[in-house]
C-alpha cells in the first residue's frame, strides 16, 4: 500500500494516464477561465470602485455579439471535453478478446472473487500485470460500488444482475479497493486490497492455492446436479435449446426480438425462464429462483462458455 | 400608515396571518432552526472525521447523521429558503401587488413545512435514519432498519407545501403585476422565483409518488425496487433523480435571482444582457429537467443513455456560464461600493463559478467514472449549495433587511462576518476536491492515515464557517432592538420594494404603483 | 346570500375570479404529475409483461367498473348542471338548484366511492392485494405472478389515489351546497372533471385490458 499521501493515485492502469490527461487539460481550461472571471472581477472591483477616475460614459446594458462569443465558444469547448469523456467511457465497457473475465460477488461487507480456474479470493484480487481484465459482478444484497483509485476505474455492484467494466493493470503492487456506494452499517469497512503481478508470478499464485475444480468444471457439476442436462443435453427427449457455444451467439426470441446470449441473458434465463423465450420452444423450462445461489449461477455460465472450446466433457 | 409588525404583540397575530411578509418572517425563523440543526449534524461529522479511526460515534450513528444533514438541509433548508423567505416577503411588493394571490394558501405552506419538519425531527429522535438522504433501493426499501417511513413521511408533507408555494407564486406572477410591469420589466429576482416555480409545480409530485412506492416495498414488501422481490433498483434511482436533478435548480435559481439586484445595486448601473439573463434562467430550468441520469454513470445504466446524459449536461451548463459572465459585466464601468451584501453577491458569483466548472468534471463520462461517490462530489455540490445558496440567501437577508424590519445592521460586522464565511468555506471544501481525486469515498466515517492533513484542513475550516454563520446571527438579533431606523431605501435601489416604507404597511403600498421605467434603470454618475 | 369577498390583493372581481381559476389550472397541472408516473409505469408493465398485465386485468370487476364509470360520468354532468344554475344566480330559485345538483354530485361521488370500497373487499378477498399474500387464483409461474402483482400495485394505487382525490371533492361539493356562489362552483366543477378524467383514461387501462379473445 501507498501509505503516503499522493494527490494523484498511482497510474496503474492502463487508461489511467489518459484519464489524468483529461483531468489536467480540463483542469487547465476551467483554471484559465476561473482566472480570466477572478481577473475581470478584481480588476472592475478596483478599477470601477466607487469614488475612482474611470472613464464611466456610455454603460453598456447588452451586447449581442459578446453574448453569442461567450455562448458558442464554451458550447463547442463542452462538446470536445464531451467527445473525449464519452470515447474513453465507452472503452471502459469494450472487452477486448483476450480480456480474462473475474468474477466478483458482493455483500454486506465483503468482497468475494473467484477466477476462471476455481481459485477464490476474499478481501483481495491478484490480477496479473497488462492482461485487459474484465469483471463480471453482482451483489448479494444491496447495491454496492467496486472502486480502484489507482484504476481510475468504479462500477456500481447491483443486486439481480450483471454489471461489467474492462481495465488493464500497467504496474504491479498493490492498490486499495473501496465499495464506493453506501450500502449500510460497516460500508467504510468494505475495504480490500488488489495485488498485480507479473504474468509468471500470476499464473503460479493461480496454480497454487487450494485445491478445487475450476469454476468451469464445477459448473459442470451443478449443471448435472440441477438437471439442466437432463432437457439441454442433445440426447434428451426434451425438446430443449442446445448450450454448446451459447455465449457470443445470436438467438432469436419467440416474441421476434434476437439478442446476442451474454451472462446475464443466462442468467435471467435460469431464474426467469419465461421472459426471454427462445423462438420455436414451448416456455415449460422451470425457475430455479430461490434455489442457486450466485456464485454457483456464475459457475454454470463459465462451463457452457467452456462449452463452446469442446475441453470438458459434456453429458451422455 | 403602520407596519406590517404593530399590532403582531400576540402569537396568533402570527400563527393566523394572512399577510406573505409575517408568512415569510415565520418561515425565516423556523428555517434558521433547522439550518443550525443541520449545522449540529455537520459540526459531528466534521469531528469525527478529524482522525482517521472511527472514534468519535459509532458507525450506525455516523451514519445516522450524514443522513440527518442531508434531510434536513436539503429539503428543511436549502429547498425553502429563498423562495419562501425572500420569496414570500418580496415577490408581492416587487410586482407591485398588495399580497400573493392567496394569502391563506401561503399560511397553509408554512403548516405543511411546520408538520413535515416535525415528523423528520421525530424520525431523527426516535432513532434516527441510516438511508443516506437519497434514499437508495434496496437498502431503504428492504434492508435498513431504522425509521425510513417516518422519514419518507416527513419528506413527503414537505413536498406538499413547496407544489403550494409554487403555485401561488406562478399565479400571483401572472395576474397580479402592477400597470405598466410587463415581463420584461420584472426584475430577475423576480424571473427566477417564477422559474423555480415551475420546477416545484411538476418535479415534485414525482418525489412524493417515488417516496410512496418505496413506502409500499417496505410496508407489503411488494417486489418494485428490491431485485429479490422482482423489481429493479435502478428504477428507483430513476424516479428519484427526475425530481432530485430539478431540485437542485430549485436551490440556485433563487439564489441567482438574489445575485441579480444585488449587484447593480452596488455597482450602480443596469445588469449586463437582461434578457439574456431571463432567458438563461427558463433554459436553466428546462434543461434541467432532462439530465438526471448524470447521477447514474457508474450505475449500471446503458452507456448509450449515459452519452446523451453527458451532452445535455455539458448543455445545461451553458446559460449558467452565460449569467456569470453578465454579472462580471454588470461591474464594468459601474461605480463599487463593497457593501455586506455586495460581498456576499460576489461571494456568490467566485464560488458558484468554481462550483459549476468542477461540475464539468463530473459531466465528463470517463471522469464521472472516477470521480462520482467521492469527496469530489460533495465539494461540487458545496460550493454550489453553500458557497452559492447560503451565500446568495445571507446576501439576501443583510440587502433586505432593511425593507423587512425597519432597521440598520452594523456594517463593519456584516462586512467580517461575510468574509469569515468566504474563508471558512473554501478552508472547508477546497481539500475536498483533492480527497475525492486522490480517491477518498463518501459516507465514510473512518478513512485510510494518508487522507488526514486534507480532513483535518476541512474540519478546521468548518470551525470557522460554523463562526462565521454564528456571527449574523448575533449582529442581526441586536440590530432588532438597537439599530439605526432604516429609511425607505437605505440602499438608493431600483425595485418597488423600495418604493414603500421600511417595514412596509400591512398591504404593501398606500397607492397602487404605476410602472414606467425599465428595471435597474441606475447610473454611476447618479446617486 | 352575501355576495362574495373581494379580498384586498385584487383589483377587483373579474381579477380573483381569473386569478383562481388559473391558480386550479396550475394544480391540476401539478396533479397531472401525481397520475403521469402510475400511467408510465402501467405502459412500462404493460410492454414488458403483456400477457400477466391481460391475465390480471381480467380479475378486476367489469361490471362494477362500468357501472361506476356511468355513474362518475353522470355525476360530472350534474356538476356542469350545477354550475349553470349557480352561473345564473342571482334568485333563491338559482341557488336552490345548484345545491340540489351539487348533492347529487356529492351522492353520486359517494355511490362512486362505495363500490369501489366494495370492488376492493372482493379483491382483498381473492387475495389480490399486492404484499406477501398475493395469491391469484390462476397465476402460473413465479415471473407471470409478478406481474400480476405489480398491475394489482398499480391498480390499488391508482384507483386509491383517485378515490382520495374524489372524497376530497365529494367534502368539497358538500361544503359548496351551503352557498353555492359561481365562482367557487366553477372552480370545484374544474377539479371534479380532472377527476372523472382521469377514471376516463384510468377504466380502460385498468379493466379493458386484454378482455376481449379471451
Amino acid at each position: 500500500m501507498r501509505p503516503e499521501f499522493h494527490l494523484l493515485p498511482a497510474d496503474a492502469a492502463a487508461s489511467a494516464t489518459r484519464l489524468d490527461s483529461l483531468a489536467l487539460c480540463l483542469l487547465l481550461l476551467c483554471g484559465a477561465v476561473a482566472l480570466v472571471l477572478f481577473v475581470l472581477m478584481v480588476g472592475f472591483s478596483i478599477r470601477y470602485r466607487a469614488g475612482s477616475s474611470a472613464d464611466r460614459t456610455h454603460v453598456p446594458k447588452k451586447g449581442l455579439p459578446v453574448e453569442i462569443a461567450w455562448t458558442v465558444i464554451p458550447l463547442l469547448l463542452f462538446l470536445g471535453i464531451y467527445a473525449w469523456g464519452a470515447i474513453d467511457y465507452v472503452k471502459l465497457y469494450q472487452a477486448p478478446d483476450n480480456a480474462m473475465p473475474v468474477f466478483v460477488v458482493a455483500k454486506q461487507w465483503m468482497w468475494e472473487a473467484e477466477h476462471r480456474n476455481g481459485r477464490r479470493e476474499k478481501g483481495q484480487l491478484h490480477l496479473p500485470l497488462g492482461r485487459p481484465i474484465r469483471m463480471v459482478m453482482t451483489s448479494q444484497d444491496v447495491i454496492h460500488s467496486f472502486f480502484v483509485p489507482d484504476f481510475r476505474v468504479k462500477q456500481d455492484v447491483v443486486p439481480g444482475r450483471y454489471t461489467s467494466i474492462v481495465f488493464t493493470p500497467s504496474r504491479t503492487g498493490e492498490y486499495r479497493l473501496y465499495c464506493a456506494e453506501y450500502c449500510g452499517t460497516e460500508h467504510a469497512m468494505m475495504l480490500g486490497r488488489i495485488v498485480v503481478m507479473q504474468p509468471a508470478a500470476f499464473a503460479q499464485w493461480l496454480d497454487a492455492g487450494p485445491r478445487q475444480p475450476g469454476m468451469a468444471a464445477r459448473g459442470y457439476a451443478l449443471y448435472r446436479r440441477y438437471g439442466c442436462s437432463g432437457c439441454h443435453d442433445p440426447g434428451s427427449n426434451v425438446h430443449a435449446p442446445d448450450l454448446t457455444g451459447l455465449l457470443g451467439r445470436r438467438v432469436h426470441l419467440a416474441d421476434g426480438r434476437e439478442l446476442t446470449a451474454d451472462e446475464p441473458y443466462v442468467r435471467d434465463s435460469i431464474l426467469v425462464p419465461t421472459k426471454d423465450v427462445v423462438a420455436g420452444y414451448a416456455p415449460i423450462m422451470p425457475s430455479f429462483a430461490g434455489q442457486i445461489g450466485e456464485e454457483d449461477i456464475l459457475a454454470i455460465i463459465e462451463y457452457i462458455r467452456e462449452s463452446a472450446h469442446d475441453e470438458l466433457p459434456r453429458g451422455r | 400608515m403602520t407596519s406590517y409588525l404593530a399590532g403582531g404583540e400576540r402569537l396568533t397575530d402570527w400563527l393566523t396571518t394572512r399577510d406573505h411578509k409575517r408568512i415569510a418572517v415565520l418561515y425565516a425563523i423556523s428555517i434558521t432552526l433547522f439550518f443550525f440543526l443541520g449545522g449540529v449534524a455537520a459540526a459531528l461529522i466534521r469531528l469525527e472525521l478529524a482522525t482517521p479511526q472511527g472514534d468519535l460515534v459509532s458507525d450506525d450513528t455516523y451514519n445516522k447523521l450524514f443522513t440527518a444533514h442531508g434531510i434536513i438541509m436539503v429539503w428543511l433548508f436549502l429547498i425553502p429558503s429563498i423562495p419562501a423567505v425572500l420569496g414570500n416577503f418580496l415577490m408581492p411588493l416587487m410586482i407591485g401587488a398588495r399580497d400573493l394571490a392567496f394569502p391563506r394558501l401561503n399560511l397553509a405552506s408554512w403548516y405543511l413545512y411546520m408538520a413535515g419538519g416535525a415528523i423528520v425531527l421525530w424520525a431523527l429522535l426516535a432513532g434516527g435514519v441510516d438511508t443516506g438522504w437519497t434514499f437508495y433501493t434496496p437498502f431503504s426499501s428492504m434492508f435498513s432498519n431504522s425509521h425510513v417511513v417516518a422519514a419518507l413521511c416527513g419528506v413527503l408533507v414537505l413536498g406538499f407545501s413547496s407544489i403550494l408555494t409554487g403555485l401561488n407564486f406562478i399565479v400571483s406572477v401572472h395576474t397580479l403585476r402592477a400597470p405598466g410591469l410587463g415581463w420584461f420589466r420584472l426584475p430577475l429576482f423576480v424571473w427566477a422565483n417564477y422559474a423555480t416555480s415551475l420546477i416545484l409545480v411538476l418535479a415534485t409530485p414525482v418525489l412524493a409518488m417515488t417516496l410512496v412506492l418505496v413506502a409500499i416495498e417496505r410496508l407489503f414488501q411488494v417486489g418494485i425496487f428490491d431485485p429479490a422481490l422482482g423489481g429493479d433498483p435502478l428504477l428507483f434511482q430513476h424516479l428519484f433523480w427526475f425530481y432530485s436533478h430539478p431540485a437542485v435548480y430549485i436551490m440556485v435559481l433563487p439564489a441567482m435571482g438574489v445575485a441579480s439586484e444585488i449587484i447593480p445595486c452596488f455597482a450602480r448601473r443596469p445588469v449586463f444582457g437582461y434578457r439574456f439573463m431571463a432567458y438563461a434562467i427558463l433554459a436553466i430550468a428546462v434543461i434541467g429537467f432532462l439530465v438526471w441520469g448524470h447521477h447514474m454513470f457508474v450505475s449500471g445504466q446503458s452507456m448509450y443513455a449515459g452519452m446523451v446524459f453527458s451532452l445535455l449536461s455539458f448543455l445545461v451548463a451553458i446559460p449558467s456560464a452565460i449569467k456569470v459572465f453578465n454579472w462580471t459585466a454588470t461591474l464594468y464601468k459601474g461605480s463599487i461600493r463593497f457593501s455586506a451584501p455586495m460581498l456576499y453577491a460576489l461571494g456568490f458569483v467566485g464560488l458558484f463559478t468554481i462550483g459549476g466548472l468542477t461540475g464539468l468534471f463530473l459531466a465528463a463520462l470517463a471522469l464521472d467514472v472516477h470521480l462520482s461517490d467521492t469527496y469530489f462530489v460533495v465539494a461540487h455540490f458545496h460550493y454550489i449549495m453553500v458557497g452559492g445558496s447560503v451565500m446568495a440567501y445571507l446576501g439576501g437577508i443583510h440587502f433586505w433587511w432593511p425593507k423587512v424590519t425597519g432597521r440598520m445592521y452594523s456594517e463593519t460586522w456584516g462586512k467580517i462576518a461575510a468574509l469569515v464565511i468566504f474563508a471558512g468555506f473554501n478552508l472547508t471544501f477546497f481539500p475536498q476536491y483533492l480527497l475525492g481525486y486522490a480517491g477518498m469515498p463518501r459516507r465514510y466515517h473512518s478513512y485510510p492515515e494518508e487522507f488526514q492533513l486534507l480532513h483535518v484542513l476541512s474540519s478546521a475550516g468548518a470551525v470557522t464557517l460554523a463562526i462565521g454563520y454564528l456571527m449574523p446571527l448575533g449582529y442581526l438579533a441586536w440590530s432588532l432592538r438597537y439599530g439605526a431606523r432604516a429609511p425607505a431605501n437605505p440602499w438608493l435601489a431600483t425595485g418597488l420594494e423600495w418604493q414603500t416604507a421600511s417595514p412596509p404597511p400591512e398591504h404593501n403600498f398606500a397607492t397602487p404603483p404605476v410602472v414606467v421605467r425599465e428595471p435597474y434603470a441606475y447610473t454611476p454618475e447618479g446617486p | 346570500m352575501n355576495a362574495p369577498v373581494l379580498e384586498p390583493q385584487f383589483r377587483d372581481h373579474a381579477q380573483q375570479d381569473f386569478a383562481r381559476s388559473f391558480g386550479m389550472w396550475v394544480f391540476l397541472s401539478s396533479e397531472l404529475l401525481f397520475f403521469g408516473p402510475l400511467l408510465f409505469g402501467y405502459l412500462y408493465l404493460r410492454m414488458h409483461h403483456p400477457e400477466a398485465t391481460g391475465m390480471a386485468s381480467r380479475h378486476t370487476d367489469m361490471l362494477l367498473g362500468t357501472v361506476n364509470t356511468a355513474v362518475l360520468l353522470t355525476s360530472s354532468l350534474c356538476m356542469a348542471l350545477a354550475g349553470q344554475a349557480a352561473q345564473k344566480g342571482n334568485e333563491i330559485r338559482d341557488r336552490r338548484r345548484a345545491a340540489r345538483l351539487l348533492a347529487l354530485t356529492a351522492a353520486l361521488g359517494i355511490v362512486f366511492l362505495a363500490i369501489k370500497g366494495v370492488e376492493w373487499h372482493q379483491e382483498f378477498d381473492e387475495h389480490l392485494f399486492p404484499g406477501v399474500g398475493f395469491h391469484p387464483s390462476d397465476g402460473g409461474d413465479a415471473g407471470t405472478v409478478h406481474g400480476m402483482e405489480l398491475f394489482f400495485l398499480l391498480y390499488f394505487a391508482a384507483t386509491g389515489l383517485h378515490a382520495l382525490h374524489l372524497f376530497i371533492g365529494v367534502s368539497a361539493c358538500l361544503w359548496l351546497m351551503r352557498g353555492p356562489r359561481a365562482e367557487a362552483v366553477e372552480l370545484v366543477g374544474l377539479y371534479w372533471h380532472f377527476v372523472d378524467v382521469v377514471w376516463i383514461v384510468l377504466y380502460p387501462l385498468l379493466y379493458l385490458t386484454l378482455r376481449s379473445g379471451g
